[in-house]
Parts: structure tokens; sequence; C-alpha cells
């Protein structure tokens, strides 16, 4: 099999995936666009190891730490998202710009009603440009 | 292996996969109701009520496929296929009979076998969310936290009988067994087996689809062919699960006139086991849902730890 | 490095024609294509259900492509630990916020343009650099090179210490879920009658 194959996907895979994290707005989207990226990546790994022919196999064996990693930061990832969802009601990374805690969290009202004035605005401008 | 041979294969374990699950749900009737004193069917088919499940397949086409209004239509009719498919996959390479009565002999088998029933959790998910069911989505995301939570436990449990043999390949597992397998790997089996039957969210672990709280879960809106795909792929998982548990545990083909019987013995061990998944039906009430993640956490995992401590510790002394 | 390279495939010019695929690289390509549209639909539907499923078949597809490439252990866990756990938890995680059935408006940001861009750039530079180099390199794929003996061999001959530390990794993330899942001191403790949105446990492997 000709290398350049699994190469070529394994680039236009991991553009699609930097779409992705640049173009999302839901942080679960964002998540998902790095795990494309991650594995454009594993792709790689497994065909330069098979051609190289590598007697550690460093190829395989990173992609399978690759892969659990990429389930350790998942896991991790949607906690902090659901924690972030619980106290702010909210899943899209441009609004959680704020640090703070939960009492400064909880008196946001006035920045939410901001948030969803500029959404609001974002919205009849897309409707617009459509 | 030419094109024939695997066209046979394929076509018997289709044939299998679409007959067995029907027997284990007839054998469902009467079991159950012979263990309340009842007579369970009698009449569809004449003697003993034996063509009940036709009866019903029947009807199920019947029906009408109801989609509702608000629901995700491509995701909500994709679904029963995607929680079917995995358990055919499965069914294709689990090995009832020596000399490679197998439908297709997979170097990784265990692994194979645990990687592809996971991915059936996917059809409870899309069912219960594109069903726009408040009791729906609560049902599949039980769902979903069952099997992640008792994946853990069965691999571990499969991981110590591999440990055993020293291969992942189901039909070299069952090569490489001896009768002091099955004190030995006592507690692993009673792990893989009630892991199992969480997975197949079969009582006593049917929070998902408990009846009293939340209709039928995931499956709440289903009706006609659709639901009834559910039900075989219930029915399918139980046929999948005792088939396995035979295999990695109890020994497969190994038993008396092994050469020429094997693999009734291998079904033989798949509906003792498949009557104790009935038996239990009719015993144990359902659990609650917070218990059930306890069990899973605090008792099967380190059942299945302590097991395969145990496994390599025997291994280590015996080689 | 390079004992390696003599021991790679061909390198001279034109060893093999792109004209006369093989029948393996036939089936590479048509599922490369699925997994690439699959993964394309799932940057840019505005379905955030569907794009997760999407997810699914580019993974999936990806599976198919290790299977192609011979490393068939890798294949098995990439099914195991993305289709059977990653992807249930990320259903899991846009269930749990609430994600709608239909179109939601907000799923894309402002900056799609430029991230179009961006994307495009990057696609076009390491399109023309990975062809450009590797445009003549041939891969062998005779004798099995990923069964699990062999990987059993060499993770537990080669790469024992970072397999270790990869578990205390796990380990840490096992614990920070936890941490990070668990509701404080009753503050935020769900009152009856309530839908109850926080998982009821964190799930790792």
């Amino acid at each position: 099999m000709h290398l350049a194959y699994p190469a070529v996907l394994a680039v236009l895979l991991f553009s699609v995936g930097v779409y992705g994290v640049l173009a999302r707005r839901n942080v679960i989207l964002v998540l998902m666009s790095v795990e494309l990226m991650l594995n454009a990546v594993n792709l790689n790994l497994v065909a330069f190891d098979v051609w190289l022919r590598d007697t550690l196999h460093a190829g395989q064996a990173l992609t399978l730490f690759t892969i659990t990693i990429a389930a350790a930061e998942i896991g991790l990832g949607l906690a902090i998202v659901l924690l972030v969802y619980r106290t702010r009601r909210t899943a899209a990374v441009d609004e959680v710009t704020a640090l703070g805690d939960r009492h400064e969290a909880d008196g946001q009202g006035a920045d939410d009603q901001g948030a969803d004035d500029h959404e609001a605005a974002d919205a009849a401008k897309e409707q617009a440009a459509a | 292996m030419n094109l024939l041979d695997t066209l046979l294969r394929c076509v018997g374990t289709l044939v299998a996969f679409l007959v067995l699950p029907l027997v284990v749900g007839q054998a469902e009737h009467k079991v159950m109701a012979h263990m309340q004193g009842r007579l369970g069917p009698m009449y569809a088919g004449g003697f003993h009520g034996w063509a009940q499940l036709v009866a019903d397949g029947v009807k199920f086409v019947q029906k009408e496929n109801i989609v509702p209004a608000g629901a995700d239509r491509k995701v909500f009719q994709l679904a029963p296929a995607v929680a079917l498919l995995p358990y055919l996959l499965v069914l294709l390479v689990i090995p009832v009979g020596p000399d490679g009565m197998v439908g297709q002999v997979v170097d990784a088998g265990i692994f194979f076998v645990l990687a592809v029933m996971g991915v059936g959790v996917l059809g409870a998910l899309m069912a219960g969310w594109a069903s726009a069911n408040k009791f729906s989505l609560l049902g599949a995301l039980r769902t979903a936290a069952q099997l992640m939570s008792y994946e853990l436990p069965m691999l571990l449990a499969a991981a110590s009988v591999a440990m055993a043999a020293g291969t992942v390949s189901l039909p070299g597992i069952v090569d490489a067994f001896h009768w002091w397998w099955v004190p030995w790997q006592l507690i692993g089996a009673f792990v893989f087996f009630t892991a199992g039957l969480a997975e197949l969210q079969r009582p006593p672990f049917d929070m998902p689809v408990a009846d009293s709280e939340i209709i039928f879960g995931a499956y709440t809106e289903y009706t006609g062919l659709r639901f009834a795909l559910f039900l075989l792929s219930e029915y399918a998982g139980i046929v999948v699960l005792c088939g396995l548990t035979s295999v990695l545990f109890l020994g497969g083909w190994h038993g008396p006139l092994e050469d020429d019987l094997g693999w009734l013995w291998t079904l033989v061990k798949t509906f003792a086991l498949a009557f104790v998944v009935l038996w239990l039906r009719v015993t144990y009430p359902r659990l609650r849902e917070d218990q059930l993640m306890r069990f899973a956490w605090t008792v099967l995992i380190p059942l299945a730890l302590a097991q395969l401590a145990l496994t390599g510790i025997i291994k280590v002394a015996i080689s | 490095m390079s004992t390696l390279l003599a021991a790679a495939g061909p390198l001279e010019p034109a060893a093999r024609s792109y004209l006369s695929p093989t029948g393996q690289e036939v089936v590479f390509l048509l599922v490369g294509v699925l997994v690439l549209g699959a993964a394309v639909v799932s940057v840019t539907t505005r379905r955030l259900v569907h794009a997760a499923l999407w997810l699914v078949v580019a993974l999936g597809g990806l599976a198919v492509e290790f299977l192609l490439l011979t490393a068939e252990f890798v294949a098995w866990v990439q099914v195991l630990v993305y289709l059977g756990s990653v992807i249930v938890l990320v259903l899991f995680g846009l269930m749990l916020t609430r994600a709608p059935i239909g179109r939601s408006p907000d799923a894309d940001s402002g900056n799609r343009p430029a991230a179009l861009a961006v994307g495009l750039a990057s696609a076009a530079t390491l399109v023309t650099l990975v062809v450009d180099a590797f445009r003549s390199s041939w891969i062998d794929l005779s004798g099995a090179a990923g069964t699990t003996r062999v990987t059993g061999e060499y993770l537990f001959s080669h790469w024992v210490l970072p397999f270790e530390a990869l578990s205390v990794l796990l380990l840490a993330a096992l614990i920070g879920a936890i941490v990070l899942s668990r509701t404080q001191g009753g503050r935020a403790r769900p009152r009856a009658g309530k839908l109850r949105t926080a998982p009821t446990k964190p799930k790792e492997r």
C-alpha cells in the first residue's frame, strides 16, 4: 500500500479537526473535534509503524497510549463541562470567560442577560446573512 | 477457506441468530409460567403453544410503525438495528465445536467480543434520546450508566480466563480448558455472568426498563417491528452471554464423546445457563438504581480483581 | 535510524504506480472517503447528537483502516475504547447538557470563516508536504505486524515503564473526575421532585 494514502487521510482528518476546534461553540463538540485530531495522529503512527517495520513497534505502542490518554482526557473534560453547566447553565465556550466560583456565579443575572442579548444579536446576524 | 465455506458459515450463523433467541423466548414463556404455577401459552400451534413467538412476530409485523411527532426520525428508526447488529457479529466468533466449528476465527476473540458488545449501548442511547420523551431519555441514561459500569468487571473477569489460558482466542481458550478450571475460575464466572446479566438489563438488573418508574425506558415509544427488534436483541443477548460464559468458564465443547457431540455440549451448557437467566427473573425483585451502581463498583470489581490476582498466583505456581 | 530506514520499504521513485491500485488500497480509499465524509459532517452539522453519531462512523471507519494496516489489536482497542466508552461518554454529556432534537442555533461560533481558512491552509500545506515526502514510499503489508501476541510482547518488554506511568495517569484522572463531579456538602443536593442533572457516578477505565 502506498504510504501516501494513510498519510494524506491523516492530514485531512487533522485539518477537519482543526476546523472543528476553531469553529465550534459547544464545548462537547470542541472535545469531539479534539478526538478527531488525536485519531488522525493515531492513523499516522500506525501507518509509519508498519512502514518502518520498527522492532520496538513504537508507533503502535504510542497509539495505544494515545487512545488511553484520550479516554482519560474525555472523562475529565466532560466532568469539567458538566460542572460548568451545573453552575452556569451553558455549555458554550465563549460564555465562560470570567474566572470565579459559585458565589459570583449565582449573582450573574445581569451577565446572563447580556450574553443572551449577544446571542440573539448573533442569531439575527446569521439569519440576515442566510 | 474458499468462498462456499465462508458463505456456509455466514448462513449458519444467521440461522442460529434467528432460531436460538426464539427458542430462549419460548422457553421464557413456558418456564416462567410453570414456576408461577401457570401453564403459559397453550393454543398457538397446537402442542403446548410452541408457535406462540411466531404468532407474536406476525402480530408485531402487522402493527403500525409509529414515529412520535417530536422525534428525530432517522436516529429513531436506526436505533433498533444498532442495538441488534453487534450480537450478530459476536455470534459469528463464538465457537460451538472442535476443529473450526465457528463462524469466523478471530485472533483476539475475547477482545473482539467485548468491544463489539460495548457498541450495542449506542442503540439504547439513540433510542432514548430520539424518542423526545422524558422517560425514554432517563431510561437511556440509566442504560448507559449501567452498561459502562458493568463492562469493567466483565472485562476483568474475561481477562482472568485469558491469563489462565495464555491466549485471547476463543477456540484457543476452550482447547486449553481443564476440568479444575471450573473451581479455579468460579469467582470470575460469577462476576462475568452477573455483569453480563446487567449488560442485558435482565432482572434483577432491569432498572433501565423499570415499568413502575419509567414505563419501558428507552423503548417506550417503539411499536411494531422495531419494538420486536429490541426484544429480539435482548434474547440474542441472552444467547450470546450464555454461549460466552459456557465457552470461557465451562469448557465449551468438553464433555463425554466430545469429538462427535462437541457442538451438542456447547448448546446444552448454553441453554442450561439460559435457564438460570430465566430462573433469576422469576426469583429476584428489581434492585434500586443506586444499589445497582454500588453493587458494580464495590462488589463485582473487587471480586474480579481478586480473581485476577488468584489466577496470576496459581498460574505462576504451576508453571 | 539509518538501519530503520534501510529496513523500510523501497524508497526509489516510481517503484509502484498509483494507477493500478491493489485490492487493499481500493478498500482503504473507499473507507477513507467514508471516514473523511463522516468527519466533515460531524464538525459541520448543527444537530449535536447527530455530530456525535457521525463521529461514531468516522472512528469505526478508522478501526477498519487499522485492520487494513494489519494493526489488529489497535483496531479492537479503538472499537472498545472509542466506540464503547468515549462516544458513550460524549453522548452522555450531550444529553445531560440538554441537547435538543433538531438544529441548535449556537453550535457554531462566529469565527467559522477564520476556522475554515485555517483548516484549508493547514490541509493544503500538510498535504503538499506529505505527498512530496512520501510519494514513492511503499508499505509492505505482508506478515502480520499487530496481532495480540506481538502487541503483548513489545508492550511488556520494551514499554513497561510508560505503561505503568500511564496507569498512574489513569488513576489521577479517575480521582480527578470523582472530585470534580461530587456535589459539595449538601449545598447542591437535589431536591425531591426535581430532575437531577448531575451524573450519578463518574465512569473511568
